[in-house]
């Protein structure tokens, strides 16, 4: 029992990290209708600044993470102004395959600067910190992460429901031309969603580097799994994404945990795909996802 | 009644338009043969002075070239996005390896049926596009970036499969895959052929070829024929398509199912090519770089994906051959594979950005006789992207048949070759 307790924890921790990934495209979903297939590269090129800050040039965490989370979100803006708003109104396949372009050089500019090998993520947390409550081991990287996740949920709530900007983003999202015409800035917004994106998804990257001790090339992979995430909580729905990442990160947890006690015929990797798996049951039941609007993409 | 109006009808525009109903044909006019007999003594000439190396770089590209053919069925002629061609691939090559491999020696080696090289390669493309008609009905059901989601998706669950397989994969570690041969005579030694005697790499090369030569013209002529015409409307806008009676599902599904099946070939050439295979091959990296080759090379175009494979997969190689740049270490540093995908990654944006019809898009608007059509086209083509997003059907369709005559839509009706 104390196990199970400890996989729910945990499934939990990783949860909240798919969640804060699938807000990211989710919000650039949202406010653009593009699905942004570079955000784990954005996301890798955080992390390896954030290590890179931390053990080479000595500085603290909290300095080295502002230093990453600006980086990326330069990045993401400038990609949005100089590429993403010439591609406005053309189709999801060319706009997908320009972000797969950046996607390819972000990945290559990070094995150029940095090399292919593996190497250690940065932590302000000793892996062992912590404390025990009924057999059960609450790290304090995961708890950080989980507190972080519903502080930034909340705050994002708060945002969209009562701020300017937040408002005018929600608005856009709902009707672009009907935002145009009550004078919303649409530029801003989708520059806003873009470096709004960037930050929470490098944010998200950062603590599962944190979780995962060490980072190499692969690791922007990582954001590939919040996509069965964001697809089971609805690709349009920003609460939706916390929802799925939550389920995503139990069912991934819990599997590779019992994995072991399962028949020898499933062999091992199973809780890589077990999201996989799951997103491609709920496209076939609710294509809309469990909160997404029914108006999804379908034919 | 109905019946003869639409009859009268149809015979209407059949006067109006002839070129719609007959397609040029494929070699028709002096200009076509110039280059056919241009292209035959180019590759004579290769074939008879390259050296192993190059047959090497050369094969590897014609395996690319047929699974960038079939890509661009899928995404560039029928518009769907597909992230999922290194799962089919895949599918192709373990099925070879299954049915061409040898007969196991130990209990823990995997499965091998020994067949030859005619039993293998259409069954490798037959089981991959068994599995894609299968798969098809639900992923086609979504569109857009739903349809890239889940065709990522196979990517993970193919390498799961493929590294859990051990009895057909041999596992993580690989298995390795017999020299294919025909009758007696086996691709790695030296055979004669009409009195010629030919290296390892040429027959080879060769069989590549063949199967190239193939699976080209055939895209070729389905995308001409009322099928791709069919799968243009598809792409460009789908309600039209439906409402001209095209049977969306229907069309998709058989891009899907024909894709697949071309993948599954490339596949099972492959693993005979590189006689060795490991899950990781198959990657979603792999499926990524043909993306990039069928947008630098062009979009819906049969050269276009010939020459973007060449791109994306010969030159890293090229560059290495020459030894331009220091061999990769893990360490950092540019390497001939990070400057190609750096390159690539670049030319990705630059093309869409600017040149959605990719290098053949570009080589096709230099030639003296396009240029004679292009004041229609250029005005229109401008007029569309000055409106902004709304006009990306005219924009789409001028990009993606800049010779627009070859689909008889131009309006002086010419040929332009």
């Amino acid at each position: 029992m104390a196990y199970f307790l400890q996989l729910v924890f945990a499934g939990i921790a990783q949860g909240c990290i798919y969640a804060l990934i699938g807000l990211g495209f989710s919000i650039i979903f949202k406010a653009s209708q593009v699905i942004n297939f570079a955000q784990g590269e954005l996301l890798l090129v955080g992390t390896y600044i954030v290590a890179s800050a931390v053990l080479n040039w000595h500085l603290p965490f909290l300095l080295a993470l502002p230093l990453g989370l600006l980086v990326t979100v330069v990045i993401g803006l400038l990609f949005e102004r100089l590429v993403l708003r010439r591609m406005i109104g053309r189709p999801p396949f060319t706009i997908l395959m320009i972000t797969i372009g950046l996607d390819i050089i972000l990945r290559t500019l990070v094995i150029v600067g940095w090399g292919s090998r593996t190497i250690p993520a940065a932590t302000p947390f000793s892996v062992t910190s912590g404390f025990n409550v009924a057999g059960v081991h609450l790290g304090s990287s995961d708890l950080w992460t989980i507190a972080v996740t519903v502080v930034l949920c909340a705050a994002l709530y708060y945002f969209f429901r009562h701020t300017r900007y937040g408002l005018a983003m929600r608005a856009t999202a709902l009707d672009q031309e009907a935002a145009l015409a009550i004078g919303i800035d649409v530029r801003t917004v989708y520059a806003l969603a873009w470096g709004l994106a960037a930050a929470i998804t490098t944010l998200g990257g950062v603590l599962l580097a944190i979780d995962s001790l060490a980072i190499d090339p692969n690791f922007g992979n990582a954001a590939l799994v919040a996509f069965p995430a964001i697809i089971l909580g609805g690709l349009d729905s920003i609460s939706g994404a916390v929802v799925g990442g939550v389920i995503i990160g139990l069912t991934s947890v819990l599997t590779a945990g019992y994995e072991s006690r399962l028949p020898a015929v499933i062999g091992t990797g199973l809780h890589e795909v077990t999201p996989y798996l799951l997103m491609i049951l709920i496209l076939l039941i609710r294509p809309y996802g469990l909160f997404g609007s029914r108006k999804v993409e379908r034919v | 009644m109905i019946a003869t109006r639409e009859h009268s009808h149809s015979r209407h525009h059949r006067q109006e338009l002839p070129r719609e109903a007959e397609p040029p044909r494929l070699l028709g006019s002096p200009g076509r043969w110039l280059w056919l007999g241009v292209g035959v003594l180019a590759l004579l000439l290769f074939f008879s002075l390259a050296g192993d190396d190059w047959f090497t770089i050369v094969n590897y590209c014609l395996i690319a070239a047929i699974a960038t053919l079939a890509l661009n069925l899928l995404s560039g002629y029928t518009g769907q996005i597909s992230l999922g061609l290194a799962f089919f691939m895949g599918l192709g090559g373990y099925t070879a390896a299954l049915l061409g491999g040898n007969p196991p020696v130990g209990p823990l080696d995997p499965w091998g049926l020994g067949l030859p090289v005619f039993v293998w390669l259409p069954a490798a493309g037959l089981v991959a596009a068994l599995v894609g008609a299968l798969v098809g009905p639900s992923a086609l059901r979504l569109r857009g970036f739903y349809l890239g989601i889940v065709t990522l998706a196979l990517v993970f669950i193919g390498n799961y499969l493929f590294r859990n397989l051990r009895f057909i994969t041999g596992g993580p570690q690989g298995r390795n895959f017999p020299v294919p041969t025909f009758g007696s005579v086996s691709l790695d030694q030296q055979n004669s052929l009409l009195g010629i005697a030919l290296t390892s790499g040429q027959q080879y090369f060769l069989l590549m070829l063949l199967v190239l030569l193939l699976s080209a013209l055939f895209v070729y002529n389905l995308s001409r024929s009322r099928v791709g015409r069919a799968m243009r409307a598809v792409r460009d806008h789908e309600v039209g398509a439906a409402i001209m009676g095209v049977n969306l599902f229907e069309v998709k599904m058989g891009a899907f199912v024909v894709s697949s099946f071309l993948a599954g070939v490339a596949g099972a050439l492959y693993v005979s090519y590189a006689r060795y295979v490991i899950p990781d091959y198959w990657s979603l990296s792999l499926s990524i770089q043909f993306v990039a080759a069928i947008i630098i090379g062009g979009i819906a175009d049969v050269w276009g994906s010939i020459l973007g494979a060449a791109f994306v997969f010969a030159l890293p190689q090229i560059i290495d051959y020459f030894s331009l740049l220091p061999p990769s270490t893990g360490g950092g540093g540019l390497s001939s594979g990070d400057l190609n995908a750096l390159l690539y990654g670049l030319l990705i944006i630059v093309f869409l950005l600017f040149e959605p019809g990719g290098v053949i898009g570009l080589l096709r608007r230099l030639r003296p006789t396009a240029r004679r059509l292009r004041p229609v086209g250029a005005g229109v083509g401008k007029a569309a992207v000055n409106e902004g997003g709304e006009n990306i059907e005219v924009v789409d369709l001028l990009q993606h048949a800049p010779e627009s005559g070859e689909e008889g839509r131009g309006p002086r009706g010419g040929r332009t070759s």
